[in-house]
């Protein structure tokens, strides 16, 4: 796992063509080493965009209005979870709780977390924070 | 003079805009030629009032917040570093009622110190419960441990004592104590605090396990939503391997104790425990057979001593006041105190440190001061995504483990995520079997198939087809899923799904009260 964190971290996914050499290195097969990164949430096949923003879809997050605020990141930034913009500006994706419960609903802008998320809020941090 | 001010590093202070606001203390200090030492503390808890800053001064640490960066001007022309009066100002923490009617042990320097300075955790406390443990046998710490009536904060309540002496009791050439820090759980954050705010007594606790085993080597498995949790903690642990408390010679104890963070790549299972071990080996996050136990093969196939953040991080104080002190607090056979969580739709969020015996309404109400929106609560859910929804007309149980069993629910970490009376259970109950379906390992039918035709049943109910016959369905599935799942994501992922159907049933579209 440190091995593909580091990759992950170095070419922002873990391509297919790493498997072969880390399979080899640690002495494994490939098919583990593949059956490890599909496992994982964290691990991308393909890079982000540029910026990559999560949303909590968690219930303390949903109590506050996470579901609204899903709505609104999908529409202002006209993508689906999972989803780059085709510019390459911005990828949108789903994270199940950010442990700011207290403070909900959260997102994460480039791993920076935001509290209190109202739909005017989001677009001001993603105006703020998102160059186009 | 020096002006001290502390302006939590906190990530939930952050995420509301600490380190704006301290930017904002230090730029307008040197606007002003003032000698201002900021530190940057963890968080006192008191959630809705971050960014929290406080100011030092001969009557005590005088408390303003929520402050934004904009206002900092304005505090200083007030006089805010002398403890001024403002609209902002709230006094001595100490003295504010949501902290002062608190227990505080576990939590009894988190947003006090600096959580990077060994000397501020030393002269609050730190390594006294260690110092007596280097002179302890090791049998009698886990007689110490399983006299306190400690038991798994982490949720599943087993008694700690009782897993160490399995351990213990385990030959074996080398043993493991794995700290799970992969608290995914939503409405849960006090293991994030703990890490964030106070390392070094988790790492105390830890080491004190290490002795309490025979383990020589600790981990750390850290959920990789928590990145500050993971600097805090790896900061701490280069400061102790440097002042000797880690290391092949701990504090001159002749006994050796290396500790180190993994970071989890967002899987929810690997909280389970043995899910975790799996997942720290390398492979896949996928839940094991039990038994054996982890206690007799764990990591690696080795003896492991495995606890939650909070439980390991409440070991320093058992062995430092004692097993009775410890033991003092609580009720029935819940032993100790609890860190409550207030989460979701509550006005005053939060961590309301204290003994078990407590009950729900004086946690929303006399604390959480109610919704955030101001709506009548309607319904809460305790213990995480897999902890029933309590309805109103039990809000005067109390907070023990066992009164909670007995009304179908659980206490679990003590997380509490509050629901005004706008939400649909119905979809609560579906969301539940969606999360299952998604974060499924996969590995047992019951919750891997179980969930999904679980969400496609309450669709079917929703829509209105055959509700009686989808009804039976559902009831017959939960079932199946609670006795046949190998762990608790499938095992209880029915709790939060019955209790929304037995309490809520109109909002199925069922007949029977709203």
């Amino acid at each position: 796992m440190p091995i593909l964190h580091a990759i992950q971290h170095e070419l922002g996914c873990v391509p297919r063509e790493v498997v072969p050499p880390v399979a080899h290195a640690l002495n494994i097969s490939r098919a583990e080493v593949a059956g490890v990164i599909s496992f994982y949430h964290d691990f991308r096949s393909t890079p982000p965009g540029r910026h990559v923003i999560k949303v909590c879809r968690a219930e303390a997050c949903q109590s506050m209005g996470a579901d609204a605020l899903v709505a609104h990141a999908k529409q202002s930034l006209g993508i689906d979870f999972h989803e780059t913009r085709d510019d390459g500006a911005v990828t949108l994706e789903p994270v199940f709780c950010l442990g700011n419960c207290a403070l909900a609903p959260s997102i994460t802008i480039d791993g920076c977390m935001h509290g209190r998320v109202t739909p005017q809020r989001f677009d001001d941090l993603v105006q703020a924070r998102v160059k186009s | 003079m020096t002006y001290v001010v502390y302006v939590p590093r906190d990530a939930s202070a952050r995420s509301v805009g600490a380190d704006e606001v301290a930017a904002a203390i230090a730029s307008e200090a040197a606007a002003r030629k003032l000698d201002v030492k900021i530190v940057r503390n963890g968080s006192r808890g008191l959630l809705w009032l971050e960014p929290l800053v406080e100011v030092v001064t001969p009557s005590g640490r005088i408390a303003y917040g929520p402050v934004e960066p904009t206002e900092i001007p304005a505090l200083f022309d007030a006089g805010m570093l002398e403890g001024a009066s403002h609209r902002l100002h709230h006094g001595p923490v100490e003295s504010i009622p949501y902290f002062a009617k608190q227990a505080r042990l576990t939590f009894a320097r988190v947003g006090l110190v600096d959580p990077l300075s060994l000397d501020d955790y030393r002269a609050h406390g730190g390594l006294r419960g260690l110092r007596n443990a280097a002179s302890m046998q090791p049998a009698d710490i886990v007689q110490a441990v399983l006299a306190s009536g400690l038991r798994g904060r982490g949720g599943a309540a087993f008694p700690t004592g009782i897993k160490w002496r399995t351990v213990l009791d385990t030959p074996a050439d080398q043993k493991y104590v794995v700290c799970n820090a992969d608290e995914g759980d939503s409405g849960t954050f006090s293991d994030r605090m703990v890490m964030e705010g106070d390392p070094f007594v988790l790492i105390e606790g830890m080491i004190i396990a290490g002795f309490a085993v025979g383990a020589t080597r600790g981990y750390i498995y850290l959920r990789s939503e928590y990145p500050d949790a993971a600097q805090v903690l790896n900061g701490a642990i280069e400061l102790a391997l440097a002042a000797g408390m880690l290391g092949s010679n701990v504090m001159g104890s002749g006994r050796a104790f290396d500790l180190e963070v993994r970071i989890g790549a967002g899987s929810y299972v690997c909280g389970e425990e043995t899910a975790l071990l799996e997942s720290l080996e390398g492979k896949r996050g996928v839940v094991r057979y039990r038994p054996p136990m982890p206690a007799v093969s764990g990591l690696f196939g080795k003896p492991t001593a495995l606890n939650n953040v909070v439980t390991l991080a409440s070991i320093p104080i058992i062995l430092d006041k004692g097993a009775q002190h410890y033991r003092d607090f609580g009720a029935g056979r819940s032993h100790g105190t609890l860190a409550f969580q207030l989460a979701g739709n509550i006005k005053h969020g939060g961590i309301v440190e204290l003994a078990f015996g407590v009950t729900l309404r004086e946690l929303l109400y006399d604390y959480g001061g109610g919704s955030a929106t101001g709506r009548p609560i309607r319904a809460v859910q305790v213990g995480g995504p897999l902890g029933a929804f309590v309805p109103e007309h039990h809000f005067d149980t109390p907070l023990d483990y066992e009164a909670f069993i007995a009304k179908g629910a659980i206490v679990g970490h003590g997380g509490i995520v509050a629901f005004d009376d706008t939400v649909d259970m119905a979809k609560m109950a579906r969301y539940a079997l969606e999360f299952c379906a998604i974060e499924s390992c996969g590995k047992c039918t019951p919750c891997r198939i179980g969930s999904t035709r679980g969400v496609e049943v309450i669709d079917r109910l929703l829509a209105g087809d055959r509700p009686q016959l989808q009804l039976t369905v559902l009831r017959d599935l939960c079932e199946t899923m609670e006795h046949a799942s190998l762990c608790a994501l499938g095992g209880m992922t029915p709790y939060p799904v019955r209790s929304a159907l037995e309490h809520f049933p109109g909002d199925f579209g069922l007949g029977g009260p709203p």
